[in-house]
């Protein structure tokens, strides 16, 4: 086409960016990436690799190792022995690398941009202006955290060895999201790239070898699935960080539950994107080709749902269909594409046969006049469904593709209740002119991100993460760094003692048989104390479960014995069952005014609590004397301790506020510390009184209602303690007590569908059954006692890291107006 | 590669005048119901500009494009008649035909779409420009800051129309916007239009006296209810001139009155562009947010002095492969 002809019809022409220095690249390490492992290539073992395709073009790229089980170990045992160094040193010098980590990116941008959409296919404008410069970013912020950790977080060590499992939508950003942090705070890593994007990892541990990071402090073993299990599986791994599909998610719960790892979880999601009238329509407009279009759609929180408001339904419908007509679809390496290509054939697939499926159900579909002439190659037209019902799959499982299901509503009550309407909860998207909307919207949406009038923002200093099953944990900003730490204390009880205990138990009885025949009246048939005929003997008392604010009978119709320290019966409790724990999360979910009640109030409440179980505190000190056999000396220390343990949470209450994060957005993101909803907790038998308190009290504080399983051994603290709970305006539902069997109660609680987390204090292989239950609706699990926890002593019984484990954080980002 | 193209093949034809537009009835409730986010609308700004990039044969058609949709412009308390007449035969002969013709342009006409100049000038501009069917638009009622009184406005506007101007570049008084007085802005402009007779009304907004993102929005429709054949950004003379996000919102605005009421109004950008890219980057605001139609210069003007100048630059490098210095082109 002529000048002359374009002056006239003013098309657009072709603005490619020259792959050449980056094929040079493939070309210098051609044939095969081998593993980098103690900074060098390490061969796979097995002699096996796999093409890495353009899905572009279908053109082999380059060869990638399959790693073994050999090739695993080898970087396995790279990284543990560069841990020890690696962790050592100083926090200056670990800032020097990551600093040198964050120039060594800007200083390649253009060469990790290409290689990295050569591989993915996503379009260069968004590898070049969105993903590097968050990759130099992160490794910025980091060298800041890896700078002052050692004066910030002073109670706070490295985790270990962490396998790092990165998924193939954002290969860089998503590799700097977890190495930055993670050698920030001092620990070695292992990662395992996704196996159709293994490329750029390649090409950020070049950039690592040049700056001069120790071997084995990063280590990258390639290959499918099979890798990366081996590395979940691998013991010598201290933690696992996985970003990728809600499924895989849960088989490495699976495979870690017992093991002790640690693990972070960044998976699928099905966002909300809530219009409501008055937003400005033709912004928002603008906003879903970010929501949904960007990346090609194969973004885990991408605004893949539009709700909006009936009202403003059609005409925004109308100029989005203009808009999509205009969007550019093609050759990734065009810097004027707005849509690239699909990262693999197997994802196209899959991508058609949910589209296929939600129009051969019927749900109006639109795609653009031009969708038929799509380039040969893994492409897929921007797709348009209406009148989405709720029910349909394509407006419940995540398409992972430029697919974008539209639904409306008539409400605000209604716009959250659809948005919440997931089993996912990583991130959503409000528009609105009316901040108080938003921010009602904000707090109501379960996200972990929301973003006012802007969508897919994203920046180091902001965490990042799920609620429900978009996974735990969080990336970026301080919240973010807690994902590899871990308390001193925890580390150096671990390295006193190598094996895993449970909880101590100060009076180290063994465990009766709760199931002895009945006795009567608290004594032994064979009691020399028995009383007297015609004596007037003591009132049976009869401790109930606590559901809902009322004592009740266990459905079971059974009682547990409960004996003294010395064997004699001390009384009898509820033998609790799958449906007293049913009952009592129902009546947790009914207190939800708890959760909007203000940190003051809760405040209140929690010192009215400690007031009661003063006024009744030699009683408590006699009971637990009898229960653990302790002098009185000592229980009356155990209730002294649960006392200023409600005063540390109350205190605590109106003060564990969120963070204004040093975002580059111009407004304010703001991270809000939110309960997490329902969570079940099972206690220790160590302290019977003080174990409970040090598990509940975070919870309430924070917000939280709560279901606990007391000590099995010596539950009578617990049934006790609700008395007083009664009388000390607590609401109903927002501790509730269930006795009995504390794993087999545990384990009905990790399995619930409708809890959100459960702590649990308790043998190791009552944790491992947690969390092989909890993968069902991927709860947080918490397990404590391994090592175990001195309840007395402060740091380990109490604190923030408590507070943090009640709540979630959601990052809620606010634009400004000028 | 699939390119949205329909609106391309549709304007291979060659498009119809879009004809004046009559206005419409001030509807308060549309005006009020305008909504324009600015952080949007400076997202969209900030991407667009990234995604959209015309290279080699293209951006020379494109800035050639751009040329002919330049309003030349001398606003300056030392205009003379001489520098005016400079600047009209610059306007005949924008680009050195040397340079015309290695691109393949030599015969293309390219001129720019007006000279703007203040009502002293108007006669000289008109003269100068005799023949060339280039015409002149003269700035007007009270410019740049409309304080004073409404009749004489009125008066302005009528003798630069019997001076020959064909277009009359108004500005609006800020006070109706930024008190919210959409009755008295649609009058107000009405009445400009009124006293423009056959001359095309551009009205300047002067956006970076309006506060809000939304008042631009509001003030946009008012003006094309009240018969703006032109909305403009600014007067070159605030603090704040054009910038892409208030081009964004005036577009959208552009794009819902012709969608409500069928009628084409056109855009003008102004103050503050300078270089090429610039030009550019507004070229594919224009087609993004508009289409095709508004890419020509009776629905498009840049209103600029320097701009010229760098584009000729560009121009030059595309035909020599050199990178051309500015004192190689004719000064205006």
């Amino acid at each position: 086409m002529s000048v002359a002809e374009i002056f006239e019809t003013m098309t657009y022409g072709p603005a490619p960016e020259s792959p050449a220095p980056a094929r040079e690249w493939l070309a210098a390490h051609a044939p095969a990436l081998d593993h980098v492992v103690d900074n060098r290539p390490l061969p796979p073992r097995e002699g096996e690799y796999f093409d890495s395709i353009d899905p572009a073009t279908g053109e082999p790229l380059i060869r990638i190792a399959q790693g073994g089980a050999d090739d695993v170990d080898a970087a396995v045992a790279a990284a543990r022995a560069a841990f020890g160094p690696w962790s050592r040193t100083p926090g200056h010098v670990r800032a020097r690398y990551l600093y040198a980590m964050a120039r060594q990116v800007q200083k390649h941008a253009r060469l990790l941009a290409v290689l990295e959409t050569l591989d993915n296919g996503k379009p260069i404008r968004e590898s070049r202006d969105i993903d590097v410069p968050l990759v130099a970013r992160h490794f910025y912020h980091h060298a800041g955290w890896a700078q002052l950790m050692e004066q910030e977080l002073p109670g706070f060590g490295p985790v270990g060895v962490v396998g790092q499992i990165v998924p193939w939508n954002f290969p860089l950003l998503m590799l700097a999201w977890k190495v930055a942090p993670a050698l920030a705070a001092g620990n070695t890593v292992v990662l395992k790239p996704a196996e159709f994007t293994s490329i750029t990892a390649h090409a950020v541990a070049e950039l690592a070898r040049r700056v001069g990071l120790p071997p084995g402090v990063l280590n990258v073993v390639t290959g499918d699935g099979r890798t990366g299990a081996l590395l979940v599986e691998h013991p010598g791994v201290d933690k696992i960080a996985f970003t990728g599909s809600t499924e895989v998610g849960r088989a490495i719960r699976r495979a870690t539950a017992g093991t002790g790892k640690r693990l972070s979880l960044e998976l699928g999601g099905k966002s909300p994107f809530v219009v409501f009238e008055d937003a400005d329509i033709d912004g928002v407009v603008e906003g879903v080709v970010d929501a949904i279009w960007f990346n090609q759609g194969q973004v885990c929180c991408a605004g893949s749902r539009l709700l909006v408001q009936e009202g403003v339904a059609p005409r925004l419908l109308a100029k989005l269909r203009a808009r999509m007509e205009r969007l550019r679809v093609g050759d990734p390496l065009d810097k004027a594409i707005d849509v690239g290509a699909i990262v693999a054939p197997v994802q196209l697939d899959k991508i058609r046969r949910l589209v296929d499926a939600a129009r051969d159900e019927g749900t109006p579909m639109w795609q653009p006049s031009w969708a038929d002439s799509l380039p040969a190659g893994c492409f897929f037209p921007p797709t348009l469904f209406t009148d989405v019902a709720p029910s349909s799959a394509i407006a419940q499982v995540e398409v992972f593709g430029p697919v974008l299901a539209a639904m409306t509503f008539r409400t605000k009550a209604e716009a959250i209740a659809l948005a919440n309407n997931s089993p996912y909860g990583l991130a959503a998207s409000v528009w609105t002119e009316n901040v108080g909307m938003a921010l009602d919207a904000a707090r109501a949406i379960k996200a972990g991100t929301v973003w006012v009038n802007c969508t897919n923002l994203f920046d180091a200093a902001a965490g990042f993460g799920g609620y429900r099953e978009s996974g735990f944990g969080r990336e970026g900003g301080r919240e973010g760094l807690y994902e590899y730490l871990r308390p001193r204390w925890e580390t150096a009880a671990v390295a006193a003692s190598p094996v895993s205990s449970p909880s101590p138990t100060p009076d180290g009885v063994a465990a009766p048989a709760g199931n002895g025949s009945i006795g009567s009246n608290g004594h032994r048939p064979d009691d020399p104390d028995a009383l007297a005929v015609g004596a007037v003997p003591a009132i049976d008392r009869s401790p109930k479960l606590f559901v809902g604010g009322k004592q009740v009978r266990p459905d079971s119709g059974y009682s547990r014995t409960v004996l003294a320290a010395d064997g004699r019966l001390l009384g009898e409790v509820g033998e609790g069952n799958r449906k007293d724990v049913r009952n009592a999360v129902e009546a947790a979910h009914a207190a939800t005014a708890w959760k909007t009640t203000t940190g003051h109030a809760r405040a209140q409440v929690l010192y009215y609590v400690a007031e009661n179980l003063s006024a009744r505190a030699g009683e408590f000190a006699a009971r637990l004397g009898a229960a653990t056999g302790r002098a009185d000396g000592g229980a009356r220390a155990e209730v002294e301790a649960a006392i200023e343990r409600l005063f540390v949470y109350a205190a605590w209450a109106d003060k564990y506020d969120g963070q204004v994060h040093a975002t580059p957005l111009r407004g304010l993101t703001v991270a809000v510390h939110e309960p997490i909803g329902v969570v079940g907790v099972a206690c220790d038998d160590g302290y019977p009184l003080l174990g409970f308190v040090s598990l509940v009290a975070p919870l309430v504080a924070m917000g939280n209602a709560v279901v606990a399983v007391p000590s099995e051994r010596h539950p009578l603290a617990a049934t006790d303690l609700y008395q007083v709970l009664e009388t000390s305006d607590l609401p109903p539902g927002v501790v509730n007590v269930v006795t009995g069997d504390r794993d087999a109660l545990a384990r009905v609680l990790a399995e619930h569908d409708d809890v959100d987390a459960v702590w649990y204090a308790g043998s190791a292989e009552g944790a491992r059954r947690v969390e092989l239950a909890s993968i069902g609706n991927l709860k947080r699990t918490w397990i404590l006692g391994r090592p175990p926890r001195d309840w007395l002593d402060a740091e380990q019984g109490q604190g923030t890291e408590f507070l943090r484990e009640a709540t979630q954080v959601k990052n809620v980002w606010v634009p400004g107006e000028a | 590669m699939v390119t949205a193209t329909p609106s391309a093949v549709e304007e291979r034809r060659v498009p119809s005048p879009p004809g004046r537009n009559p206005g419409a009835p001030l509807d308060l409730g549309w005006v009020r119901e305008a909504q324009a986010n600015r952080s949007a609308a400076e997202r969209r700004a900030a991407t667009m500009t990234a995604r959209r990039t015309v290279k080699k044969d293209w951006q020379a058609a494109w800035l050639l494009r751009a040329v002919t949709t330049i309003d030349l412009t001398a606003l300056a308390g030392d205009d003379t008649p001489g520098n005016v007449r400079r600047l009209c035969a610059k306007a005949r002969q924008p680009v050195r035909q040397d340079v015309l013709d290695a691109v393949g342009a030599g015969d293309l006409g390219v001129r720019v779409g007006a000279v703007c100049v203040y009502h002293n000038l108007v006669a000289v501009a008109v003269a100068a420009l005799a023949g060339s069917g280039i015409p002149v638009a003269a700035v007007s009622t009270g410019f740049p800051a409309a304080q004073i009184a409404h009749a004489q406005k009125l008066a302005e506007i009528e003798a630069s129309v019997r001076a020959g101007a064909e277009e009359i570049d108004i500005v609006v008084s800020r006070a109706h916007v930024l008190t919210g007085d959409a009755q008295a802005l649609y009058d107000e402009v009405r009445d400009f239009r009124a006293a423009c007779g056959p001359a095309h009304l551009k009205t300047i907004l002067a956006t970076g006296e309006l506060g809000t993102l939304r008042n631009v929005a509001m003030a946009s429709l008012v003006c094309m209810m009240a018969g703006a054949d032109f909305v403009k950004t600014s007067t070159g003379k605030e603090a704040v001139n054009a910038t892409l996000p208030v081009g964004v919102v005036m577009a959208r605005a552009i794009r819902e009155y012709h969608e409500r009421t069928g009628h084409r109004v056109g855009f003008k950008p102004a103050g503050g562009i300078r270089t090429a890219k610039q030009a550019l980057d507004w070229l594919a605001l224009m087609k993004e947010e508009l289409g095709d139609r508004w890419l020509r210069p009776d629905l498009f003007r840049i209103g600029a002095s320097g701009l010229l100048s760098d584009i000729e630059r560009q121009l030059e490098h595309h035909a020599t492969g050199r990178y051309a210095a500015a004192h190689h082109q004719p000064m205006v």
